[in-house]
């Protein structure tokens, strides 16, 4: 397929990415703007030797994918809002399990049933903190239907290298818009399996701190729980036990950021910075490329935010405007960095009424915060 | 000891109350799987949450012990994913019938290849004895200290109701029965359910006068009729469980049909 050129939907961008990565699992449950993936998965699963299962509500799409992804399957649930807000429980499974799995969260207006065919960025923190406890996530934000293909085979190469599960943050304008894409080939990861048979537990953690995965069915005999676990899986109440099991699954996470995340810089030199991810982030570049006195620092990866990086690309600058389909949602994450890094000028470009922000209103955001020009 | 065939020997003792129902209901799971002869290498055991859930921590096999409700449909991606393992799930009637309740009918509606066995002690006992949705009319819990104003479900109904090929029903006071239920459950496909009523003496005994197990037992066992006695007395099947209508619990098998799987209707005929 390398160097073919598709004409593809933000949806079915995502699903055509999952194949490539070897999904062969996909459980879900109709919502907007979400559906077309549920619907196109359910020809495409059958056609690729894969198992597609529709369920009874996003609680059972999300159980089904990570009980899919112990018997050895690459699996893989979307939703949208609603459905996100119900997945989140079982979410915090995956992550206390170490379970590989991709959640694509097409993200609309809410709260609650809100506008269910518009775009929204209102589950950035949701990502980030809907499931209950302390723990790390990985989230991907693609601004183009070539992103929404190639994040998604990224989601599952990192959620087998890490044993996590990782969140796709798409939106209604991203899910429903077309544009041509040249598929170019990226390599596949799979998750390393536990040696054969009946080994003596404990398998060490590699220097990352992912432990090989025991997949059902080998003759490993592993217990899998959603409690605070020994090495050997076995639930306990020992606090050391429970410090040293949620430092080592956030450390995997926190320890790694130079290579899980992803961002684009434009203009590194120019003396304001915009930062915006998503579909937004179109709006942003299109100020960049017409104002030299503008540079876009871009996060592919939301979650973990790539502090270094962006500490790096403020140097110099006068002002950072964030961008944002939500009422400030990362705006407190670059802010907090960006004062660490000494930047005084922090604004927020914000639209929360399902219209992207244009280039125009970026413009008007910035000239708001009265900045030295 | 035949036990640790199936059972993980180092997880011994288990932390079940003295008098639970749930280690009759093991040693009766144990003796049909060692007699149906069933490889544990290709076994996986997956639960929810709740006193019989904890059950797929003592299981010596690849096991999934999941969150509040939904051991039905990890077991579901799990099956589908691997279609060579034979997948079980232990609940209870908290996990199953009450925050559950949905993927259950679900899972009987769609035939999924699962044996399902839920541990039906009338109450949530990891809790510590609230009600639940198979608590009996006027009965007392420590959320209905003044008896029970709601009906239970008959669970093994609403299972023979939404679709489930094989349906029984017994108590911890018939282990032999439940044997025989189970080794026949092993025999058939699709969606088998197994409902074992069981004594809790410490927290279901304790509000409602069944304080020792052995008066709990009796109670199981005074209380029960088989189904085809049932017929017979020209009972029908809402009288099944509602003591306080009734005066009885229903046990035998409650269907037993040949409808396709769910696996054997995705993979066609052939």
């Amino acid at each position: 397929m390398m160097g073919e050129e598709l004409f593809l939907q933000g949806n079915r961008a995502v699903v055509e990415g999952a194949l490539y990565a070897g999904c062969n699992f996909y459980a879900g449950y109709p919502i907007c703007p979400s559906t077309e993936i549920l619907e196109i998965m359910s020809t495409r699963m059958p056609e690729t030797g894969g198992t597609l299962i529709q369920m009874e509500d996003e609680l059972s799409s999300i159980a089904a994918v990570i009980g899919a992804s112990w018997g050895g399957a690459k699996s893989m649930t979307a939703t949208s809002g609603p459905g996100f807000s119900l997945m989140q429980e079982n979410i915090g499974y995956a992550v206390i399990t170490e379970t590989p799995c991709v959640i694509v969260d097409v993200q609309r207006g809410g709260p609650s049933t809100g506008q269910p065919t518009l775009p929204a960025h209102g589950d950035i923190m949701q990502a980030r903190w809907g499931t209950h406890g302390s723990h790390s996530i990985i989230a991907l934000a693609p601004s183009n239907i070539k992103e929404c293909y190639e994040l998604t085979v990224e989601a599952f190469n990192l959620s087998e290298q890490f044993r996590t599960p990782v969140i796709i943050l798409s939106d209604g304008e991203l899910a429903h818009m077309r544009e041509r894409i040249e598929i170019t080939d990226m390599p596949i990861v799979n998750r390393e399996q536990f040696p054969e048979g009946k080994v003596s537990f404990p398998v060490d953690p590699n220097e990352e701190g992912v432990s090989p995965f025991p997949t059902f069915g080998r003759g490993h005999r592993t217990h899998v729980t959603g409690l605070s676990h020994t090495i050997v899986g076995y639930p306990s109440e020992d606090t050391e036990v429970q410090g040293k099991l949620i430092d080592r699954i956030i450390g995997k996470i926190e320890n790694n950021k130079d290579t899980i995340c992803k961002y684009e810089i434009i203009n590194p030199d120019a003396k304001h910075l915009l930062v915006a991810y998503g579909i937004p982030a179109r709006s942003a570049k299109d100020v960049v490329l017409n104002r030299e006195d503008f540079g876009l620092f871009r996060p592919l990866t939301v979650w973990p935010f790539p502090s270094k990086a962006f500490i790096r690309a403020t140097e110099d600058v006068k002002s950072v405007l964030v961008v944002e389909m939500n009422e400030g949602q990362l705006f407190r994450e670059v802010e907090r960095h960006a004062c660490r890094a000494g930047v005084e000028n922090v604004g927020l470009c914000s639209k929360l009424d399902g219209e992207m922000p244009t280039p125009q209103d970026i413009l008007e955001s910035h000239a708001d915060m009265e900045v030295d020009q | 000891m035949t036990h640790f065939k199936v059972y993980r020997e180092d997880r011994w003792p288990h932390m079940f109350c003295p008098g639970c129902g749930i280690g009759t209901t093991m040693s009766c799971f144990q003796r049909a799987f060692v007699n149906q002869g069933i490889d544990l290498d290709k076994t996986a055991f997956v639960s929810g949450i709740g006193c019989s859930s904890r059950v797929s921590g003592y299981v010596y096999a690849d096991s999934l012990h999941t969150t509040h409700g939904r051991g039905l449909a990890y077991a579901t991606g799990l099956k589908l994913a691997n279609r060579d393992l034979d997948v079980f799930v232990f609940t209870g009637d908290g996990d199953l019938g009450a925050i559950g309740g949905n993927h259950f009918i679900q899972a009987c509606r769609r035939n999924m290849d699962l044996f399902v066995i839920c541990v039906n002690n009338n109450n949530f006992g990891m809790t510590g004895g609230q009600a639940s949705s198979t608590t009996l009319h006027g009965y007392t819990t420590s959320t209905t200290p003044g008896g029970n104003p709601e009906y239970p479900f008959d669970l093994a109904r609403l299972a023979a109701a939404a679709g489930a090929n094989y349906v029984a029903r017994y108590t911890s006071a018939h282990p032999k029965q439940l044997i025989r239920v189970m080794e026949e459950g092993m025999n058939r496909k699709g969606f088998r359910f197994i409902e074992a009523w069981v004594a809790c003496p410490v927290y279901f005994g304790r509000y409602n006068k069944l304080k020792t197990p052995v008066e709990h037992l009796e109670w199981l066992k005074e209380n029960s009729v088989h189904i085809e006695q049932m017929k017979a007395d020209g009972r029908t099947s809402e009288d099944d469980i509602d003591l306080h209508v009734a005066g009885k619990i229903t046990v035998g098998v409650i269907r037993d049909a040949e409808r396709k799987s769910y696996i054997e209707s995705i993979e066609g005929d052939d």
